[in-house]
């Protein structure tokens, strides 16, 4: 306890002290600029701007996990960055429902090509992929993955070579935390922001002072979930953790961690795995009867868990996902999204659809308010916190953590009975305002002020 | 945390992983230790029965057909991948062998995702193997229960062919000296192939068998074809007791390790292997200098 003051006393400290730098470095900074013309100072070049913006189009590297443990999800992904660059190259969707971009075709006029490569569900291949698409391809910008590891590890790629990079799907706190960079933003909702805006939900459907247990994936995002529940839960509800069971990534048979959580006497079974771990794991523990004597909730539920599961399984489970179709009753932006979406695919999309196809669009909403493809500048815009209409309603990114500030749709699982078509898996029972989730203290993140 | 009961039920949850382990390896050590072709096809081969057997589900509802199927389907794929790819290999380096059964490792997983997409698919447990088991210390799936006797009758069956029959005699002297039983003019050709095709039916048997646990996906092999490798490493190549008894001892540290500290199961199994590496390198069961 001590010591944590210490560190904290010492982090008041740094900031209070960086600020004056920074106050001082600005002041100095601005000095000599008086004297330089303004247009040399705008085209100085700056990772790939401006020679990957000087032809008739520009390159997006994509990244997401087709093979692998996340690779169903990562499919959706895929899909969803597909239509969102046909509808702007061709000025469909949601294009003309975004001022800065009714009417136009391609961003500022260019048209977007990109070139999307397997993750294979890690780090590794997907910074190898887009390290390629930087360096030969002159990327622009780079996007897309669907784990939380290659998200921080993609963020610091793109720093290293100053090009934007619009996080796909991440959910651990440090992504926009601790790792939080310039280059980088992310709009899915952190494991901060999820348990959050679960609490209230939980305290309804299953009350206070439960002792809960976790199956937990070993890496940032599982940590960081567990981490973020157990808080909550324990503060707002007066929930004990009787502690976690920490799993690799693509484990198939769970069976000693389940056995655990069925000895531990716990009342919560909160479950983390992701992907195929989730489906593996939840299926398994329904057949060792822990889903007959303790609640389960997901905190983050993977895009075709309902699908792959059943109501049977998923029926009655609490949890949040960045987006689901049935907002489209309610959103005309998402009713335009979930229906062109469902013409070309034949289903209705899921969450990483919808991280892709937004981030897609806000980036392009950034770019052309910018009037320019320069990182620098787009930063800037997304930094001023310009409101935009989107499918999850209005939508603004934090100048202080680069974490978009969104509503977090809680949902959960129908019933068979319930089901009104075949994809009718969850119910939204609160589509909780962004502002009132967001982290006050950036779980970490010091931001720079300059790119 | 640790008490009587969650100590009984992850020693007997051992007993089942292991099992489970023994049938896959047994494959893997009998193909490696007759013909010296590391197979790192075997995990695919299993996804390949596990799919096998879903789509025989798919059509007949009925997890016996889907058993067959799984088998007699791998045993299919077996002959022509001997025929086809791997006897022209039975000459080249090992790394060739290695590279050789590695891309069709590949190419069966991605040809399994092109046609059944990456959602996980479900073989449910038959009907005469649902629901749970109350063994007392703890509740228990049936299906698993039922594994292990499923698991014991193939090995009974494998134990009479690999040393009642004169197959198995020719395997497994085979694996003890394959000049030797060239010499005395035997078709080995023909043994290979029965050989190598019985290996992958042991793998998709084994895919459909664990189905109703896991879930199928194409890349189901991977995880149980690592373990699989410890098992074949700890109880040394081309042994049917090897096997056994190295399946059930991975199968006991992967339970017993989880119960103390769930994160390093994995990482005490590797532990285990670099210690009979170090001890006995050719492994609880092996014979030194076997090729």
């Amino acid at each position: 306890m001590e010591g944590e003051r210490i560190v904290a006393q010492r982090k008041k400290n740094s900031v209070s002290r960086r600020r004056v730098l920074q106050g001082a470095a600005a002041a100095a900074g601005t000095l000599p600029l008086i004297h330089v013309p303004r247009a040399f100072a705008a085209e100085e070049s700056i990772g790939n701007w401006p020679e990957g913006a000087k032809g008739e189009s520009v390159f997006v590297g994509v990244t997401v996990p087709l093979t692998g443990p996340y690779s169903a999800d990562g499919h959706d992904l895929q899909k969803g960055y597909e239509i969102a660059f046909e509808h702007l190259n061709e000025g469909g969707g949601l294009v003309p429902h975004v001022p800065s971009l009714h009417g136009k075709k391609g961003v500022l006029g260019k048209k977007l090509v990109y070139k999307i490569a397997d993750t294979q569900t890690q780090p590794n291949p997907a910074v190898q992929a887009q390290t390629t698409f930087i360096t030969q391809d002159k990327a622009i910008m780079i996007t897309g993955c669907l784990a939380s590891n290659t998200a921080i590890a993609l963020e610091k790629l793109a720093q290293r070579y100053r090009v934007l990079n619009m996080v796909g799907c991440s959910g651990a706190n440090e992504t926009t935390g601790v790792d939080c960079q310039k280059y980088a933003f992310r709009s899915q909702p952190s494991a901060y922001m999820a348990a959050r805006a679960l609490v209230p939900a939980l305290a309804k459907a299953i009350g206070k002072n439960k002792k809960s247990i976790y199956l937990v994936p070993d890496y940032a995002y599982g940590h960081s979930v567990e981490h973020s529940t157990g808080e909550f839960t324990e503060k707002a509800l007066g929930w004990k953790s009787l502690g976690s069971q920490v799993c690799p990534v693509g484990t198939t048979d769970y069976s000693s961690y389940l056995l655990n959580i069925a000895n531990s006497g716990a009342d919560v079974f909160v479950n983390v795995a992701f992907g195929n771990d989730a489906v593996a794991s939840c299926k398994q523990a329904k057949q060792f009867g822990i889903l007959d004597k303790m609640k389960m909730i997901v905190p983050n539920i993977s895009a075709f868990q309902g699908q792959e599961l059943g109501p049977e399984i998923m029926g009655g489970v609490y949890g949040t996902l960045d987006f689901w179709w049935t907002l489209a009753e309610t959103n005309a932006m998402a009713k335009v999204f979930v229906d062109t979406f469902y013409a070309k695919y034949k289903y209705r999309p899921n969450w990483p659809a919808h991280i892709a196809y937004t981030q897609m669009m806000v980036w392009a909403d950034a770019v052309t308010r910018a009037k320019t493809f320069d990182p620098r500048k787009v930063i800037a815009e997304l930094e001023a916190g310009h409101k935009l209409q989107m499918p999850l309603g209005e939508v603004w990114y934090r100048k202080e953590d680069h974490q978009q500030v969104r509503a977090v749709p809680v949902v959960v699982g129908k019933t068979k009975a319930q089901m009104r078509n075949d994809e009718d898996f969850f119910q939204i029972v609160n589509l909780t305002p962004g502002p009132e989730v967001m982290p006050p203290d950036f779980l970490g993140c010091k931001m720079p002020t300059s790119a | 945390m640790i008490s009587w009961p969650l100590f009984f039920s992850q020693v007997f949850n051992g007993l089942t992983l292991g099992a489970l382990l023994v049938l896959v390896a047994m494959g893997l050590t009998i193909v490696f230790g007759t013909l010296g072709v590391v197979n790192f096809a075997h995990g695919a081969l299993y996804g390949l029965g596990a799919y096998a057997g879903y789509v025989a589900y798919g059509y007949t509802n009925s997890f016996v057909v889907a058993m067959a199927a799984g088998a007699l389907c791998l045993l299919i794929v077996g002959i022509i991948i001997e025929r086809g790819l791997i006897r022209l290999y039975y000459q080249r380096p090992a790394e060739d062998q290695i590279l050789v059964t590695f891309g069709v490792a590949i190419i069966l997983v991605e040809g399994m995702r092109a046609a059944f997409g990456g959602l996980a698919r479900n073989i449910p447990a038959p009907s005469w193997a649902a629901g749970i088991v109350n063994l007392h210390v703890t509740l228990y799936p049936t299906y698993r229960i039922d594994v292990l006797a499923i698991v014991s009758a193939s090995l009974v069956l494998l134990y009479f062919v690999l040393y009642r029959t004169r197959l198995g005699l020719i395997v497994r002297a085979g694996i003890e000296d394959q000049l030797m039983v060239n010499i005395l003019g035997i078709n080995v050709t023909r043994t290979f192939l029965t050989v190598f095709a019985l290996g992958a039916m042991a793998a998709g048997f084994a895919g459909v068998i664990n189905a109703p646990i896991v879930t199928v996906t194409p890349d189901m092999g991977a995880d149980i074809l690592v373990q699989s490798f410890v098992v074949v490493v700890i109880g040394g190549v081309g042994s049917f007791w090897g096997a056994v008894v190295g399946g059930l001892i991975a199968g006991e540290i992967l339970a017993l390790t989880a119960m103390i500290q769930p994160a390093y199961s994995q990482v005490m199994l590797f532990a285990a292997m670099a210690l009979v590496l170090i001890l006995r390198p050719q492994g609880l069961f092996g014979v030194e200098g076997r090729q």
